[in-house]
C-alpha cells in the first residue's frame, strides 16, 4: 500500500525580551542556578503577575509577518499540573483565546518550488524550571533531582500549524521558516541548542488519498533541524510497520531519543493529565488597539519572503541564490552590505556563497563571526571589477584577509604587490622570454593546424602568468600572446 | 489609652499626652495579659513594634507626622511581612516567613503605623467563625462562647477588645463585615482593584480584597487613605485617583436615595436582628435621607455562584504549597507522589481540603461548563442586579448577617455555614464596596448594618456611615474586657 505522512509541527520560540513574561528577573542564559529567579518566580505566597509588553509586542510582530488574524482580545489562561520545576503548579498559557491567529508561512522545498503551511494559531506562555536528574546525590549514595527555576517564566511563543506537512523535508523546512522569521524579525536569537527553540511534532500515516487523518503519536522535544528529520523517518515507518501488521497506531505522547535515534512512549492518551483550564483572574484579557497593531507593521523589517522576491527580481540573482543568501538575517543583510560596497549583486553573490561560505563551513564559524568583514570582502571585489586584481590575485587577497594578515584589500595588494600589470611593453617583454625559453612549444605551435592552437596556447599563457607571479592581466596577454605566436608562424 | 479611636490617638499624641512607645506598650501588656484566651493574635511581634514606635516618636520630635504616624494596628496573618511568621492560619506556613513585605504592609510602614502582631484567621481566608484556624479558634470579647466571624475574625476581636484600635482584614465573600458585625466594629471591604493584592496570601484572587477594620468610618477612611491606589505590582488594581476619604465624612445626607433590597429581609433573617436594622434604617430617615425597596433578584445564586468561583480560583492558587520549596514538608516521603500527597494532607485542614476538591472537580473536563462557565454568567447577572438598582438609589442597606455571632461550634455542617453569608458573597461577586457599622446589639451580641455601593463609592460609604455614628452611639459599646482600666 502506498502511504501519505502527515505532519504537524508546535514550535516553542523563547522570545528575546530582557526579562521574564510576568516578572522582573533576567532572563540571560547560563546563569549559577537559582540566580535569575524573584519572588514570583519562586510563585511565592502572594505574588502576582505582570505581563510583559515587549512579549505581547514580539508575538504580534511574529503573527503580522505570517499575515495573521491579530485578534483584538487575549486571554491568558491557567494549565494546572504539579511538577517539581512548575513552581506554582500551574502554567501561564493561553488555551482559548491566543494572541495570535490563523496564518500561514511559505516554505521553499530542495528543488526550489514553495508550499504554503498554516498556522492555526501562536500563544504566549511562560515556560517551566529545569529538573537536574544528573549528578546530585544526598550524600548517602540517593540519586536527587535538582531543580534550576532559571528558566522558569521565560517567555515563549507557541506557534502551532496545520497538518499541512508531508514528508520529513517539508517539515524540516518549515523550522527552518520559522527560524528564519523569528531570527529577522529578532525576537528570538533562535539557538536551538540553548533550547531557544523546541518543537514537538504530530505524525501520523495514512493510505494514499484517505481523507480521514491517522491516529497520530506527538513526539516531544526534538531540538534540531536535523533531529526533526530523523525523528519523523523514524515514527512513520514505525507507525506504517504497524499498520502493515495489522496492529493499530496508539495515540500517545512520545520522547525522541537522538543517541539511538528512535522514539519510545512517554505516555497514553488515557494517562493525559486534565490540565483544568480557566482563566487567570490575576492577568486583565490583552487588549489591542488599531493605532498599537499599527504601529508594529509599520515598523516590521523586511522579511525573508520579500527579501528573496526583491533578491531575485530587483538584483537579478537566481531563484536559487536568492532563496540562499535570504535564508538568515545575518547572511542577508551581509550580502547586502558587501553588494553596497562593490556595487555588483551577482559578483557579490558569488564570493559570499562560494570562497566566504566555503571558508566559514570549513572552520564552523557562523556569518556573523567571519574574519573578513562585508565591507573588506566589498572592497576586495571592487578592486577585481576595477581590473586592479584578476581573479587569481583576489583569492590570495581573500586569504590574506581571513588570515588576518592586512586590514583592507587595498593593503594587502600593496603590500604583497599583487596588483594587476595591465602595461603592454612590461607583458611583451615577458612573453618574448618565455617564448624564446620554449623553443620545443613554439615548434609545435607553429606545426599544428590553426583550429588546434586555441588550445596549446594555454601553456604559455600560464607560464607568463607565472613569470609574472599571477599578476599580469589575463585577457592582455592572451591576446598579445596570440599576436606574437601567430606572426612566428 | 486603649479604648480611643485612631483620630483620638494622633489628636492625643499630637497634644504630647502619650508618646507611640507608651501607647505601644501599654497594648502590648494588654495582649500578654488577655490575648491567651482571646487568641486573635497568632504572632505578636513586640520588638519590631517598639522599634517602631520609636521611630515614630523620633519622627515626631522632628516635626514630620502623617496623619497615622505611631498609630498602632494588627495585620491579618494573610499579608506576607518581610521578616515575620506569616501563616495564613495553616499548618501549610506555620514556619513560613515571608521575605518581602505585601504592598498594604509596605504602605502602613510607610506612613508610620506600629504593627503588633499577625491577626489570627480562618486557614486561607476560608470561613465565617474562625474555627478554622491551626491555631484555634478566637473568641468574641463580648461573649467567650460566641465566636468572632470570619475569615478576619482575630482582626474583629483584637480591635474590639481594646487590644489594638484598628487592624487590617480581606473579604473574599464577607470576611471584613461578617467579623466587624459580629464583634460591634466598624470594617470597610473597598471595590475590587482599589487597593493592592501584592503580597496578599491567595485565596480567590478575582474576589480577594483587603481593607480597613476599625472602631469608627473615619478611622476606616483614614486607613483607606493609607492603602488605596494603583499598584504596578498587581494588575487588577486600577489606576484611577485616589480621593481623600476623610474630606467627604461631614457631608449631610439630606435627599440620599437609600435601597432596601427585598430580598435581603426574607426567610432566614433572624427577626431581632431585622428590627435593629429597620431601626438604624429610621435614623438615616431622621438625617433626611428617603428608603425605598429594591430587588436584586439573582440573590439566591450568589452562595452557589461563589461556591463554583472561590474553590476553583482556590484548587489553583493553593497548588504551590506542595512541600518543595516553602511551606510544610512531610517526614521522609518515598517518591515525588508521596511528598505532595502527605505534605498536603497534613498541611491542609478539613475546609480547605474541602474547597480545593470543590474547585479541582468543578474545573476538570467535561464539567468545567455546567460549573464555573454557569457561575460566571450568574455572576454577570448578579453584577447587574446591583448596577441597575444603583441606577435608582445611592447606596443599599440590609443586615450584614442574618444573626449575630452564633455559639462556637454551633455550625458544624459546612453548607449551613456557608448560608452565613447570604447578604454579604454577593459583594465580591459584583465587585463594588461594603461597609459594615455596628448598629445595636440582639442578647449582648452586636449586630452590623451593611451599606452598599457602586463601584469606587468609599467616600460616599464612609460618609453615610461616618454620619450615621454621628447620631448613634452603638460604636461607642465596649465589651467588658475593653471596659478596663489596665
Amino acid at each position: 500500500m502506498q502511504w501519505e505522512t502527515v505532519i504537524g509541527l508546535e514550535v516553542h520560540v523563547q522570545l528575546a525580551t530582557r526579562s521574564k513574561i510576568f516578572s522582573g528577573a533576567s532572563t540571560a542564559f547560563g546563569a549559577e542556578p537559582n540566580t535569575q529567579a524573584c519572588a514570583v518566580d519562586l510563585g511565592m505566597p502572594g505574588v502576582l503577575p505582570v505581563l510583559n509588553e515587549s512579549a505581547v509586542a514580539m508575538a504580534v510582530q511574529f503573527g503580522l509577518a505570517i499575515h495573521a488574524d491579530i485578534p483584538e482580545v487575549s486571554v491568558f489562561d491557567r494549565k494546572n499540573y504539579f511538577y517539581p520545576d512548575l513552581p506554582k503548579g500551574y502554567q501561564t498559557s493561553q488555551m482559548y483565546h491566543p494572541i495570535v491567529g490563523a496564518g500561514e508561512v511559505e516554505i521553499t522545498l530542495e528543488d526550489g518550488d514553495t508550499k504554503r503551511i498554516r498556522v492555526h494559531h501562536a500563544h504566549l506562555e511562560e515556560d517551566a524550571g529545569k529538573s537536574l536528574h544528573e549528578s546530585f546525590s544526598d550524600g548517602m549514595g540517593h540519586a536527587m533531582t535538582g531543580i534550576d527555576l532559571n528558566r522558569a517564566g521565560t517567555p515563549l511563543l507557541e506557534i502551532v500549524s496545520e497538518p499541512d506537512m508531508r514528508s520529513a523535508k517539508e517539515a524540516a523546512a518549515y523550522l527552518k521558516a520559522i527560524h528564519s522569521i523569528v531570527t529577522y524579525l529578532g525576537i528570538s536569537d533562535g539557538n536551538m541548542a540553548e533550547g531557544s527553540m523546541r518543537c514537538d511534532v504530530n505524525v501520523s500515516v495514512r493510505p494514499r488519498g484517505q481523507e480521514r487523518l491517522g491516529t497520530r503519536a506527538e513526539i516531544k522535544n526534538v531540538n534540531s533541524f536535523r533531529f526533526v528529520e530523523r525523528a519523523i523517518a523514524f515514527e512513520v515507518e514505525r507507525q506504517i510497520e504497524l499498520l502493515e501488521d495489522g496492529a493499530e497506531v496508539v495515540q500517545e505522547t512520545r520522547l525522541f531519543d537522538p543517541e539511538r535515534d528512535e522514539t519510545r512512549s512517554m505516555r497514553t492518551k488515557e494517562e493525559a493529565n486534565d490540565y483544568r483550564y480557566f482563566p487567570c483572574p490575576d492577568l486583565l484579557p490583552v487588549v489591542l488597539d488599531d493605532a498599537y497593531v499599527d504601529h508594529l507593521r509599520d515598523n516590521l523589517p523586511e522579511l525573508p519572503a520579500d527579501k528573496r522576491a526583491r533578491f531575485e527580481h530587483e538584483l537579478g540573482l537566481s531563484t536559487y541564490d536568492a532563496s540562499v543568501l535570504s535564508a538568515s538575517r545575518d547572511m542577508a543583510e551581509y550580502f547586502e552590505q558587501v553588494k553596497a560596497v562593490c556595487g555588483d549583486a551577482k559578483q557579490a553573490a558569488n564570493w559570499v556563497q562560494g570562497e566566504l561560505s566555503g571558508a566559514l563551513n570549513r572552520e564552523g564559524l557562523s556569518i556573523a563571526n567571519s574574519p573578513v568583514s562585508a565591507k573588506q570582502l566589498g572592497e576586495l571585489i571592487s578592486r577585481v571589477i576595477d581590473d586592479t586584481i584578476n581573479g587569481k590575485a583576489a583569492k590570495q587577497v581573500f586569504q590574506a584577509l581571513w588570515n588576518g594578515e592586512g586590514d583592507s584589500a587595498d593593503a594587502v595588494i600593496e603590500t604583497k604587490g599583487l596588483k594587476q600589470v595591465t602595461d603592454s611593453g612590461a607583458i611583451e617583454a615577458m612573453i618574448d622570454q618565455v617564448i624564446a625559453e620554449s623553443p620545443g612549444q613554439v615548434a609545435q605551435y607553429r606545426d599544428a593546424e590553426p583550429d588546434k592552437r586555441g588550445k596549446m596556447i594555454g601553456y604559455f599563457v600560464g607560464q607568463v602568468m607565472k613569470a609574472s607571479r599571477g599578476t599580469a592581466n589575463p585577457q592582455q596577454v592572451n591576446a598579445l600572446l596570440k599576436e606574437k605566436l601567430d606572426a612566428l608562424c | 489609652m486603649h479604648d480611643k479611636t485612631l483620630s483620638e490617638l494622633a489628636g492625643a499624641m499630637a497634644n504630647g499626652e502619650f508618646s507611640s512607645r507608651e501607647l505601644t506598650d501599654h497594648l502590648l501588656a494588654r495582649i500578654e495579659r488577655l490575648d491567651g484566651d482571646l487568641n486573635s493574635l497568632i504572632t505578636v511581634t513586640s520588638d519590631q513594634a517598639r522599634t517602631a514606635a520609636d521611630a515614630a516618636d523620633a519622627a515626631r520630635s522632628r516635626g514630620e507626622t502623617g496623619p497615622l504616624t505611631g498609630l498602632p494596628l494588627a495585620i491579618k496573618d494573610l499579608f506576607c511581612t518581610e521578616g515575620v511568621r506569616t501563616t495564613a492560619g495553616s499548618r501549610m506556613l506555620g514556619d513560613f516567613v515571608a521575605p518581602y513585605d505585601a504592598t498594604v504592609v509596605a504602605k502602613l510602614k510607610a506612613s508610620g503605623t506600629v504593627s503588633l502582631g499577625k491577626a489570627n484567621m480562618d486557614e486561607f481566608a476560608m470561613g465565617s467563625s474562625n474555627e478554622n484556624s491551626h491555631f484555634g479558634a478566637v473568641k468574641n470579647p463580648w461573649d467567650q462562647n460566641a465566636v468572632p466571624g470570619g475569615s478576619s475574625g482575630g482582626s474583629a476581636a483584637a480591635v474590639a477588645a481594646g487590644l489594638v484600635p484598628a487592624a487590617m482584614g480581606t473579604d473574599t465573600g464577607g470576611s471584613i463585615r461578617q467579623p466587624a458585625a459580629f464583634c460591634g466594629i466598624t470594617g470597610l471591604k473597598p471595590t475590587y482593584g482599589r487597593v493592592s493584592r501584592y503580597g496578599i496570601i491567595a485565596y480567590a484572587s478575582s474576589l480577594d480584597q483587603a481593607g480597613p477594620m476599625a472602631r469608627t468610618a473615619e478611622d476606616c477612611a483614614l486607613l483607606l487613605n493609607a492603602i488605596a491606589g494603583h499598584d504596578p505590582r498587581d494588575s487588577t488594581s486600577v489606576s484611577r485617583g485616589v480621593p481623600n476619604y476623610t474630606e467627604e465624612l461631614a457631608a449631610p445626607l439630606a435627599g440620599l436615595k437609600i435601597g432596601l433590597p427585598r430580598e435581603y429581609f426574607g426567610d432566614g433573617l433572624d427577626p431581632a436582628v431585622e428590627a435593629a436594622t429597620r431601626d438604624a434604617i429610621k435614623v438615616f430617615e431622621s438625617l433626611g435621607a428617603s428608603v425605598r425597596e429594591v430587588s436584586l433578584p439573582h440573590t439566591h445564586y450568589a452562595i452557589p455562584a461563589y461556591y463554583v468561583i472561590a474553590p476553583a480560583e482556590a484548587s489553583s492558587n493553593l497548588s504551590r504549597y506542595d512541600g518543595v520549596r516553602f511551606g510544610h514538608r512531610c517526614e521522609a516521603p518515598s517518591d515525588l507522589i508521596d511528598l505532595y500527597k502527605r505534605s498536603r494532607a497534613e498541611g491542609f485542614g478539613e475546609e480547605v481540603k474541602r474547597r480545593i476538591l470543590i474547585g479541582t472537580h468543578t474545573l476538570s473536563e467535561g464539567f468545567f461548563d455546567a460549573y464555573y462557565t454557569k457561575a460566571q454568567q450568574v455572576r454577570r447577572l448578579i453584577r447587574q442586579d446591583f448596577l441597575d438598582a444603583f441606577e435608582e438609589v445611592d447606596v443599599l442597606m440590609g443586615p450584614t448577617s442574618p444573626t449575630p455571632a452564633f455559639d462556637l461550634g454551633a455550625n458544624k455542617d459546612p453548607v449551613s455555614m456557608y448560608l452565613q453569608d447570604i447578604y454579604t458573597i454577593a459583594v465580591n461577586l459584583a465587585g463594588i464596596p461594603g461597609i459594615s457599622v455596628p448598629a445595636g446589639f440582639v442578647s449582648g451580641r452586636p449586630v452590623g448594618l451593611q451599606i452598599l455601593g457602586t463601584h469606587f463609592a468609599e467616600a460616599r460609604l464612609l460618609n453615610v456611615a461616618h454620619q450615621f455614628q454621628q447620631a448613634t452611639d452603638w460604636h461607642q459599646r465596649r465589651p467588658a474586657i475593653a471596659e478596663e482600666t489596665r
